[in-house]
């Protein structure tokens, strides 16, 4: 389906009944190049960018479900670049690039807002912490603007500036931060997937991964055996799971995060704001809900929902912050399944089994490295080397001590 | 959610710490560091019944194994690390279980 400024006034003027769908829903092969295991938004970015970068246009994504219903298609949609450990701060670079160029190379409309991300402070420590990390994100040629307590006012007149416990001195502005439309990432990366030969292969569980010898043959799924010498674990949230079909551990613990949205509400914030040390983030949709979330519930969960503890510390968090939305209804609340690792940060890299690759340990931070990871993980499937952006990102760090601890709160899996 | 402690009775589950997979109670000998990363960081991380490690931080400070289920959230028992927690683990080690 190829979309044009014609075509969207012609379909308009006959009643919109000449849109097709927008990939094909083809059976599965006995054989593929390439097996990608997990249809959210990493594993349709790594099979496009297979076909794109690679030319490997023989190849499959299996999804348990339908395209793009796991965390892609429920998450707050933030996208930003204010990392500060190298390591990190290339990778989520390159992909807040990717990003910029996202909606040219997929000719499909995702809705990227680049409106601006304000992460507040409250103490003279935090500053310095502040200023340091800005300075990072120019070094890596981002951009960072440190504002006092007026220049935030200018931004943020609504906040509760003189609140006792955590007074507002100021914070640090992302002009290039943003949110995007979710739903939009996964269709656009399946529809260019699919355009260039892709099988989406849906309602296809993977039940087994064939391994002869040290070497992965293939899988097994629900709709039958099918052959590859080349297969990549991109499903986060239940990564221990799927390779635990290959024998393997991982250095995972699932956990639930929540997230919340009140019904539509007139523009009332223009950006992404966080809150660190009340644990709360907000944006407000295109149509008009407040999206917001905090932490992790901080046990170990693959409920999809969470407790009401949390649900009150979010609360009690917005309110200290921004009184004005006491009065907004919640809609609807929901919890998604995140793959904690030791030190927050992903893993993208091969694995014991010659073949099989991970794509896996993407925290509560995965929406915005779609891109990059999808990049990355299609390299390294392609070339049997690592990406540069990615190196840090490796399964045996844990072992090795080379951790990547972005917020430096230790090793372990609850606690990032 | 809510914990029944062994001291203090059923309690809401934010009088406790959750600090993570009853591993960590089967701390390796020497210096393996295959078996010591496995301790700290490997986990088997199943989708139902579990056995973890809690601390009730603001009741009797007891540290405990508490048996629950990861999808459904129910809480089946807990026991105090001090009387059956070590020696559980160590039947499962013995059985060559877990490290």
């Amino acid at each position: 389906m190829r979309y044009s400024g014609l075509k969207v006034i012609t379909e308009g003027l006959f009643g919109n009944k000449g849109w097709k769908p927008m990939w094909r829903d083809p059976a599965p092969k006995a054989e593929y190049d390439a097996i990608i295991i997990g249809g959210g938004g990493h594993g349709l970015a790594t099979a496009y960018y297979l076909a794109k970068n690679h030319g490997l246009t023989n190849i499959a994504v299996l999804e348990k479900g339908h395209i793009g219903s796991g965390n892609i298609g429920r998450n707050t949609t933030i996208v930003r670049a204010n990392y500060f450990l190298p390591g990190n701060s290339e990778f989520y670079s390159q992909s807040l690039k990717l990003w910029e160029g996202m909606e040219a190379d997929l000719n499909y409309n995702v809705m990227h807002s680049q409106r601006g991300l304000i992460n507040l402070f409250h103490s003279d420590g935090q500053r310095d912490a502040f200023v340091r990390r800005g300075n990072a994100m120019i070094n890596q040629g981002d951009d960072a603007i440190l504002l006092d307590r007026e220049g935030v006012r200018e931004h943020l007149p609504y906040l509760d500036f003189e609140q006792t416990r955590f007074p507002i001195y100021g914070g640090l502005l992302h002009p290039r931060g943003g949110t995007a439309r979710h739903d939009a990432v996964a269709w656009g990366y399946a529809r260019g997937a699919d355009m260039r030969g892709v099988d989406l292969i849906q309602n296809c569980e993977v039940t087994g991964i064939d391994i002869e010898g040290g070497r992965v043959v293939g899988v097994q799924t629900t709709r039958g055996a099918i052959k590859a010498r080349k297969v990549g674990m991109v499903v986060a949230g239940r990564s221990g799971q799927v390779a635990a079909m290959a024998g393997m551990r991982l250095p995972i613990e699932s956990h639930v995060l929540q997230a919340f949205v009140t019904e539509g509400l007139k523009p009332v914030i223009d950006h992404v704001v966080s809150f660190g040390m009340g644990h709360f983030y907000i944006s407000q949709s295109d149509k008009g809900g407040l999206v917001f979330g905090g932490d992790i519930d901080f046990y170990a969960s693959y409920a999809s929902r969470g407790n009401l503890p949390m649900v009150e510390h979010v609360m009690e968090a917005g309110m200290t912050l921004m009184p004005m939305i006491g009065r907004a209804k919640v809609l609807r609340s929901w919890g998604g399944i995140m793959d904690m690792t030791p030190d927050g940060s992903p893993i993208i890299d091969k694995t014991p089994v010659e073949g099989l690759f991970v794509d896996a340990g993407w925290n509560y931070g995965g929406f915005k490295a779609v891109p990059a990871s999808g990049w990355c993980m299609a390299h390294l499937m392609a070339t049997g080397e690592g990406h540069e952006n990615a190196r840090k990102f490796r399964l045996d760090r844990f072992k090795t001590g080379h951790l990547l601890d972005e917020e430096g709160t230790g090793s372990q899996h609850n606690l990032h | 959610m809510r914990i029944t402690c062994p001291l203090c009775g059923p309690r809401d589950r934010r009088e406790f710490y959750y600090y993570g997979s009853e591993d960590y109670l089967t701390r390796p000998e020497g210096e393996d560091w295959d078996a010591i990363d496995a301790h700290l960081h490997l986990r088997n991380n199943p989708a139902g019944r579990v056995r973890d490690l809690w601390y009730h931080d603001m009741g009797c400070t007891s540290w405990l194994v508490v048996t629950r289920d990861t999808v459904t959230h129910e809480v089946f028992g807990a026991a105090l690390v001090a009387d059956g927690g070590v020696s559980i683990s160590a039947k499962m080690k013995s059985k060559g279980g877990a490290a």
